[in-house]
């Protein structure tokens, strides 16, 4: 009797392509395909290209690149085709041309930082300069309307070090993995973290060693090194797990990387570690809803705009990060309808996407500038980056905004 | 995560099951694979013969205008069907014979939109048609790249210059009656398509295209965004994989995404839709449905599911899940004490609740009662 059911998991075919009903619903919300005539959209790029791929690779179209891989016509198609995985992998895959030395720079985050922290006021300087941005606009072909985030001067790694022992004597503890963005950026959102979770009695620790997720390896083509450092993430995570620890993060792109692009675009098996690798806002949820509590200020008063990312609209944990805020007393919150801001990573960096970055995220800024919040809220950098740049309206993580709420 | 009522499913049903309950003070989510049934919504709500109170003010309220007015509409393909509640995008006629003379509008390089048949159509009713084609710079390659045009890909662009369409089809415009144009017009502002009709001196009628239906993915928009100002989670693009039964009470449901961090409710609604939308599913042996495995209507006997004329009624449509007078189902014999089942996937076992939109959105009214009582 059951054979069928048997049958049809055999001709299960790779990221589900074969599943697509050619409903074009996908098409209807692609960010890129609404305002960049040069895309050919998810339907055409994933699902249909990939017929024709698989034929002759020949049939590889470059304007591929110019998907954001945001993700959204996965969260949309009825059919479950992973749709942006198709697109993504098939650059992998047939795209034979180098990266170019700009992608490589901006791709290399960890590197980056490693070189720009130390000598972070002159590198902050010197990006910032106008001289510099027009250099970087016409050589490397960086748009010269991007700010660089700042390098911090000192790690959050160094920071932490610093504070193991007082950490250690939490009788819980978790591991959190920090992301590039915290280490050489922006150290007080891992900060903010340490305070709300010790505030719940938990300890935090660093893990033995992470490297940057890899995601803008990935983006930029560079599979060998996104390998090397999924492989590595990959083993120093399951050190953690093993102890016994779970895995926090607060960056919505490093935890979709973590968990679903590496068994998925890189090949590489994550399915002793993935479970427990959270979002801080689900453990810190999960926590609230079996009983903990956090002790807030009185005195607190925000009114925050919540705009769900694209990588945690596609985990489906955006829910956390909004019920969180909602439990912040004195915190006003209106959740943005979703839209993606248009940076997404080292995407809107370049010079030609410049123009598609600003107009996908107008749909998210008009939203902003009705609203008229004082801060936003939000559980990605380069969202941060974006919005800052594009709106002036401050962008927090809600992690940050618990700390702040606390006594 | 706990609620008063977790729905499986957002399409019309599971929206209209949604707000009713979220009007109703009850705290809900719900979880959806993707989109649904209505981004191939006609704009026109089937076999709905009177239109409720009730009704009416959920799409009232929710911005989506529709009109109640028995009699007939035009299909894509220049016949005629008979109706009683639709989006104004949609007209109603007494009659087929709903003017003299048309003129039928249609964009120069776009394919989904049947202009000739309609016009055949409507001369077989006796009414004279000229069909004139719009060139328009911002429907152009460049403009629109690569893709094919696709309805919601001009509604785009129509957005920002419908006005433009009004003018040329002011100047177009001799001795006829009538106007019709393709249903491409207000994806985001609903309002569009009376200003339309404002702004030309004739009888303006839309007429569908191929999908995706603008009208329907906007109605889609205004529900979800009604329900989640009323309150409503709507987890999108998350899929119920597993629920835990115990003791005959569901009492949580898996998905996906969440995995380990159930969701907990009082009640649970199944509104996941028929075939298409995976709510049911068949293979060579049988048919049946996934989630629950509740207790199916419909005949064992393969040869009987489809009738070869694929014009014709299938057999397979009529094919739902089992359930009581109250919309409850049942496992192996035995009912399942907070379950509902909504929507298309009861197929045509319960006819006193009609079929279609009219199906979806009187069973999710009922249920709503009854969990709400
Ligand atoms: C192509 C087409 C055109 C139609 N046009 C009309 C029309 O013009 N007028 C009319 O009156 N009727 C029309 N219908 C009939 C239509 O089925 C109903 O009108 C109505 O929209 C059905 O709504 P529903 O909510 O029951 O199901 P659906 O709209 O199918 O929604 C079900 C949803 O549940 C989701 N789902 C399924 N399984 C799971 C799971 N395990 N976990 C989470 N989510 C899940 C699906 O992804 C889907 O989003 C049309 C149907 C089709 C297929
Ligand atoms: S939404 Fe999914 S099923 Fe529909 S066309 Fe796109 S990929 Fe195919
Ligand atoms: S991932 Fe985003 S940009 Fe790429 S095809 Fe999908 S919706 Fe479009
Ligand atoms: S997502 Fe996180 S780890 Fe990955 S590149 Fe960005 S900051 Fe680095």
């Amino acid at each position: 009797m059951d054979n069928g059911i048997k049958f049809q998991e055999y001709t299960e075919s790779t990221y589900n392509f074969e599943e697509c009903t050619k409903c074009t619903v996908c098409t209807a919300f692609c960010p890129v395909l609404q305002v960049n005539p040069l895309y050919p959209g998810p339907k055409q790029a994933g699902p249909d290209g990939e017929r024709l791929r698989l034929r002759d690779p020949n049939f590889f179209d470059e304007s591929l690149k110019y998907c954001l891989n945001c993700k959204r016509c996965e969260v949309w198609c009825p059919s479950e085709v992973k749709v942006a995985d198709l697109i993504q992998s098939a650059r992998l895959q047939y795209d034979t041309t180098p990266p170019k030395l700009r992608d490589r720079l901006l791709a290399s985050t960890d590197f980056m930082g490693k070189l720009a922290r130390p000598v972070a006021p002159v590198v902050n300087a010197v990006t910032g300069l106008p001289l510099a941005k027009t250099a970087m606009d016409v050589m490397l072909k960086i748009d010269r309307h991007r700010t660089f985030p700042k390098y911090s001067a000192s790690s959050f790694e160094f920071w932490l070090k610093r504070r193991r022992k007082e950490q250690a004597v939490f009788s819980e503890q978790v591991a959190y993995y920090h992301g590039c963005y915290v280490n050489y950026n922006y150290p007080q959102l891992g900060k903010d973290l340490v305070k709300v979770l010790n505030a719940l009695g938990v300890g935090v620790q660093l893990l033995d060693g992470e490297k940057c997720c890899g995601i803008a390896l990935i983006s930029n083509r560079l599979t060998k090194e996104a390998t090397k450092n999924a492989k590595h993430n990959v083993s120093v995570l399951s050190k953690a797990v093993e102890s016994g620890l779970k895995v926090v993060t607060t960056s919505s792109t490093c935890t979709l990387t973590l968990r679903e692009e590496y068994p998925s675009l890189l090949g590489v098996d994550n399915s002793a570690v993935k479970d427990s690798i959270l979002m801080a806002t689900r453990y810190i949820y999960e926590k609230l809803e079996q009983g903990a509590k956090l002790p807030f200020r009185a005195d607190f008063h925000k009114r925050v705009a919540y705009h769900t990312p694209c990588h945690m609209q596609r985990l489906g944990w955006g829910i956390f990060s909004e019920k969180l805020l909602r439990m912040i007393p004195g915190l006003e919150l209106t959740v943005l309808d979703s839209a993606c801001c248009g940076i997404s990573g080292t995407y809107g960096f370049k010079k030609e996407n410049y123009e598609t970055s600003q107009a996908i995220g107008e749909q998210l800024f008009s939203q902003l500038r009705a609203i008229q919040p004082e801060v936003v809220a939000c559980d990605c950098e380069t969202c941060k980056w974006q919005i800052e740049m594009s709106t002036g309206f401050p962008v927090m993580n809600p992690i940050s905004l618990l700390a702040e709420a606390l006594c | 995560m706990r609620f008063d009522t977790v729905i499986v499913g957002g399409g019309l049903a599971g929206l209209i099951a949604g707000i009713s309950l979220q009007k109703a003070g009850k705290s809900t989510a719900i979880v959806s694979t993707g989109q649904n049934a209505l981004h191939f919504f006609s704009g026109c709500f089937e076999s709905i013969q009177e239109a409720p109170q009730q009704v009416l003010d959920i799409f009232n309220e929710a911005g989506i205008r529709v009109h109640y007015k028995p009699g007939v509409r035009l299909m894509p393909m220049g016949t005629f069907k008979e109706s009683a509640l639709s989006l104004d995008d949609v007209s109603l006629f007494p009659t087929p014979q709903f003017g003299k003379r048309v003129l039928i509008i249609n964009f120069m390089g776009y394919h989904d939109f049947f202009s000739s048949f309609l016009a055949e159509g409507l001369e077989k009713q006796g009414m004279e048609c000229r069909i004139r084609f719009l060139t328009l710079g911002e429907l152009t390659q460049p403009e629109l790249g690569p893709n094919e045009m696709r309805a919601v890909q001009i509604a785009r662009k129509m957005d920002d210059v419908w006005e433009k369409v009004v003018q040329e089809v002011r100047v177009l415009l001799k001795d006829e009656d009538t106007v019709i144009l393709p249903q491409v017009f207000g994806l985001k502002d609903a309002s569009v398509p009376t200003r339309i009709r404002q702004g030309i001196p004739a009888q303006v009628v839309f007429a569908g295209t191929l999908p995706p239906s603008v009208p329907g993915i906007r109605t889609q928009m205004q529900l979800k965004k009604r329900y989640e100002v009323l309150g409503g989670t709507y987890l999108m693009g998350d899929r119920v994989t597993g629920a835990h039964v115990y003791q005959d009470v569901v009492q949580n449901v898996v998905t996906k995404q969440l995995d380990r961090h159930y969701l907990e409710a009082d009640h649970f609604i199944l509104a996941s839709g028929s075939f298409f939308s995976k709510g049911l599913v068949s293979n060579p042996f049988k048919i049946y449905e996934p989630l629950f495995e509740l207790d199916m209507d419909y005949n064992q006997d393969r040869n009987t599911w489809y009738n070869p004329t694929f014009a014709n009624h299938q057999p397979y449509m009529g094919f739902g899940v089992k359930t009581d007078a109250n919309l409850q189902p049942s496992r192996k014999g035995v009912p399942v004490k907070n379950l509902y089942v909504i929507g298309s996937i009861l197929g045509e076992t319960h006819p006193e609740l009609g079929s279609g939109a009219g199906l979806a959105i009187r069973s999710a009214l009922k249920v709503t009662e009854l969990i709400t009582k």
